[in-house]
């Protein structure tokens, strides 16, 4: 509790009770989070236990429609698997995906960036060329490029591996903005004092790197992250729209949406529109935590 | 300036013209829900293929609008001799690049659909061989009398021998083994249509032939096949008019469609059957936990998956009521039907769960399947029910739904443990079904679509006594006794007969074949 009253007292945490917008956004993430870690108690059924789908509850309209069940209270699917159960759980693998893989574009990201900025010459200019080259490409097409890949190399993966490829082809997508901005910190870095006093002193390059300059460009990580985190939840959406993503037998909210999608015309909406929903919310309120976390964290702003 | 602008002028009239002249041609534009994988007419022995190649390549024989036998490259064909079948060919028929056809193609497309790659072989590869007699005239000559040759035939498409030799394209196009040729993207037929200009999965345009020997029913100048794999985009392009016909229409939308007034739906019942195939041969299971035996192997194993699978469910919810179940590995309308062994066996999860447990299996095993997810109506997601369905025995189903371009180079390569396949008895006859998917798989395409290997020597030895017996009677007791067989070995899973659903213009008037063939030629366009 003290932290957290640390905290509230803080910059940031002063410009957090002053922006209704981000209270509202934390506490919709956070419920989204906890809804997700606990989806288990949380959610009426597991709909990714097969066993326990019935198919002749398939496509139910919600509870408050003619012909609905309280059983379901959003409705079922093509496969009579309940949506309330299949949104809580599809934004468990959002989630998932989109932190696990942010968080290794960042590691790709910030230790090449860091690299680049702090060694230069050669070095920095093919890493720099290698950005070039990845961001003329849309994020989505490399990406579909390597989850094809990877199928192609693992053919006989397990549905857990075809995860562990999402996550991959989202973050080898996602690290070059890290590296471009942690570069552009770095050089800057660089060459102030503090550094140059560490050198003097005998301080071995990679320790100056880490413990020096590391902490000082984090800033600028940490908000472009967060913006990111709801952009790799979109990125897998749309890779499971396409049909490279999550199993059908294991839906993400892409997947879900994508088979909710086939129904539209014959009016079951709300097998499309509910995951629809879902993603918005979730994206929306990741990316206005970012914009705030922007704003607080840039000096001139306040 | 008046020199510069009268070049202007000039192609503004010509632009000017030329839309007048587009504007009389009849252009049909056809919405599927896949592509045909290749123009190679011998590369994939699949009906959307067959359907589409087909308007550009020809047979000897093949059906009228009313699905009879009729004449096409061979004007009249008869028994010389109990092993020999004369077959007189059209005089005066060219290919598209000018070519005169003559039997020498007939030979070489032989050779060719029989040979390494091609996936024609259980049609022409029964043959012993085909001897040309002079230009026009050719023998097939059977090992042993063999009455149905005429309705073999009726899919296996002539080239020509010498643009396949120019083009490099002799072999047919292995998708299985990643062989592509010339004959992968271009075509050169004797058929209504050319292939004017190709976008694999996207857009294939053809236009009717200048040269056709024939007169052609219909009036349509030019068809645009557009690949749409989206449901919903496809009944959305459909109804805002952006195309004239479509097939498949989602069961979800019949009734949407038929609600429209200026659309009409065709739906009649369609001969293929949906069934699912298990790895009987394997010693181990390529994708399975089960390590050291195949489950597959054992009858009961194969007894418990389809007493778990719901049928009338998937019937009533997953095709919304238009399927027929199967019992058989064909519908009623095939020729040698035993109506009396018609009767599936009960849908029982207890049943299910005791023949597993007698098996060995009381926990049940995990599998990997196989399915497309945009060949047959709604496949992923009956694929997605049976897996459902046996997860309540204990059995925990792997899925793999995907587009059938990866689909079909894979199964056929039989690199699957559980799969799905539809197939469509094309001569109308239960040989059709017995030679290529009941039989062991063997020389000359025998078991080609017999992808978990099931075997049974009796039913092999009944399939070749069904191709040379004349006598029906004779014949319907002996294709009747290998149905028993397969029923009682459950060599396959059966599923059920889909609904042919198409979706047209009213202004168009169009022949639906059982077999899910669409020629363009029939096609009018009011």
């Amino acid at each position: 509790m003290n932290v957290l009253k640390r905290w509230l007292q803080s910059d940031v945490g002063y410009s957090f009770r002053q922006s209704p917008m981000a209270m509202v956004a934390a506490a919709i993430a956070f419920i989204c989070l906890f809804c997700s870690v606990f989806a288990g108690w949380v959610s009426p059924t597991n709909p990714f236990d097969l066993a326990t789908l019935e198919l002749s509850d398939a496509r139910l309209p919600p509870a408050w429609m003619e012909g609905g069940s309280t059983k379901f209270l959003l409705g079922t699917d093509d496969q009579g698997r309940d949506i309330l159960s299949a949104l809580i759980y599809g934004s468990r693998i959002s989630l998932i995906v989109g932190l696990a893989s942010v968080f290794l574009s960042v590691v790709v990201g910030v230790g090449l960036g860091l690299l680049a900025g702090f060694k230069g010459g050669w070095l920095d200019a093919l890493l720099m060329r290698l950005c070039d080259v990845m961001l003329s490409f849309p994020a989505i097409l490399v990406a579909l490029l390597i989850a094809g890949v990877g199928r192609a190399l693992f053919p006989n993966a397990h549905e857990s591996l075809a995860f562990g490829v999402l996550i991959i082809s989202i973050s080898l997508t996602g690290w070059v903005q890290y590296a471009r901005t942690v570069r552009g910190t770095t050089l800057v870095e660089r060459n102030k004092e503090y550094v140059q006093a560490a050198r003097v002193t005998g301080v071995a390059p990679l320790r100056i790197m880490f413990k020096h300059v590391l902490p000082n460009v984090m800033g600028p990580v940490m908000v472009l992250a967060t913006i990111q985190v709801a952009t790799a939840i979109i990125t897998e959406a749309t890779l499971s729209f396409l049909g490279v993503g999550a199993p059908p037998t294991s839906p993400s909210l892409g997947t879900l949406i994508r088979v909710g999608n086939d129904y539209l015309f014959s009016g079951e909406w709300w097998i499309t529109i509910f995951p629809g929903l879902m993603l918005v919310v979730i994206a929306l309120s990741v990316n206005l935590l970012g914009d705030w976390l922007r704003d607080a964290l840039n000096p001139r702003l306040r | 300036m008046a020199f510069k602008l009268n070049p202007l002028v000039a192609t503004l009239a010509t632009v000017l013209a030329l839309t007048a002249a587009s504007a009389s041609a009849v252009t049909l534009r056809v919405g599927n829900q896949g592509d045909a994988l290749s123009m190679d007419p011998h590369s994939l022995n699949e009906s959307l293929q067959i359907s589409v190649v087909e308007n550009v390549y020809e047979t000897l024989v093949t059906r009228d609008a009313n699905y009879k036998l009729a004449p096409l490259l061979a004007t009249s064909w008869k028994q010389t001799a109990p092993t020999v079948w004369r077959f007189e060919l059209r005089k005066g028929v060219k290919f598209h690049d000018g070519t005169p056809f003559t039997a020498d193609d007939v030979i070489f497309s032989y050779e060719r659909a029989k040979g390494d790659g091609s996936d024609m072989k259980s049609y022409v590869g029964q043959f012993k061989e085909i001897k040309k007699i002079n230009d026009h005239t050719i023998d097939i000559i059977t090992n042993a009398p063999f009455p149905i040759v005429p309705e073999l035939i009726t899919h296996w498409a002539i080239m020509s021998k010498k643009w396949c030799e120019d083009n490099q394209a002799t072999k047919p196009v292995d998708r299985r083994k990643g062989i592509e040729n010339a004959a992968s993207f271009r075509a050169n037929g004797t058929g209504p249509f050319r292939v004017r200009e190709r976008q694999p999965s996207i857009r294939t345009t053809f236009s009717r032939s200048g040269n056709y020997w024939g007169t052609i029913p219909g009036n349509v100048d030019e068809v645009i096949f557009s690949v749409i794999g989206n449901d919903a985009t496809r009944v959305a392009a459909m109804m805002s008019g952006e195309l004239d016909v479509m097939e498949p229409v989602p069961v979800q939308d019949v009734e949407r469609l038929k609600a429209n007034d200026k659309l009409k739906v065709l739906q009649g019942p369609e001969l293929r059957a949906i069934f699912l195939g298990m790895d009987q041969k394997r010693d181990e299971l390529l994708y399975s936990n089960v390590k050291g035996k195949n489950p597959f192997k054992d009858v009961r194993v194969r007894k418990a998956f389809y007493q778990a699978i719901d049928i009338d469910t998937i019937k009533s919810r997953v095709m919304r009521g238009a399927a027929t179940p199967l019992a058989l590995m064909y519908p009623p309308q095939v020729n040698g039907f035993p109506a009396d062994l018609a009767k599936r066996l009960p849908f029982d999860v207890e049943a299910s769960k005791k023949l597993l447990a007698e098996a060995g299996y009381p926990n049940g095993f995990e599998v990997k399947m196989n399915c497309p997810n945009d060949r047959y109506v709604n496949d992923a997601e009956i694929c997605q029910a049976v897996a459902a369905n046996l997860a309540k025995v204990g059995v925990k189903i792997n899925l793999e739904a995907e587009t059938k371009g990866t689909y079909f180079p894979k199964i056929l390569s039989r690199n699957t443990s559980f799969y799905m396949l539809g197939w469509t008895a094309s001569t109308v006859d239960a040989h059709n079904v017995m030679y290529p998917i009941l039989s062991t798989p063997g020389d000359g395409g025998r078991g080609q679509f017999n992808l978990g290997a099931y075997s049974n020597p009796k039913v092999d030895e009944l399939t070749d006594k069904v191709a040379s017996e004349t006598d029906q009677k004779k014949r319907n007791e002996m294709i009747r006794e290998a149905m028993k067989i397969h029923q009682d070995d459950v060599g396959h899973l059966p599923l059920h007969q889909q609904a042919l659903n198409w979706a047209a213009k009213k202004n168009i008037e169009l022949v639906q074949f059982p077999d899910n063939g669409m020629a363009w030629k029939f096609i009018t366009v009011k």
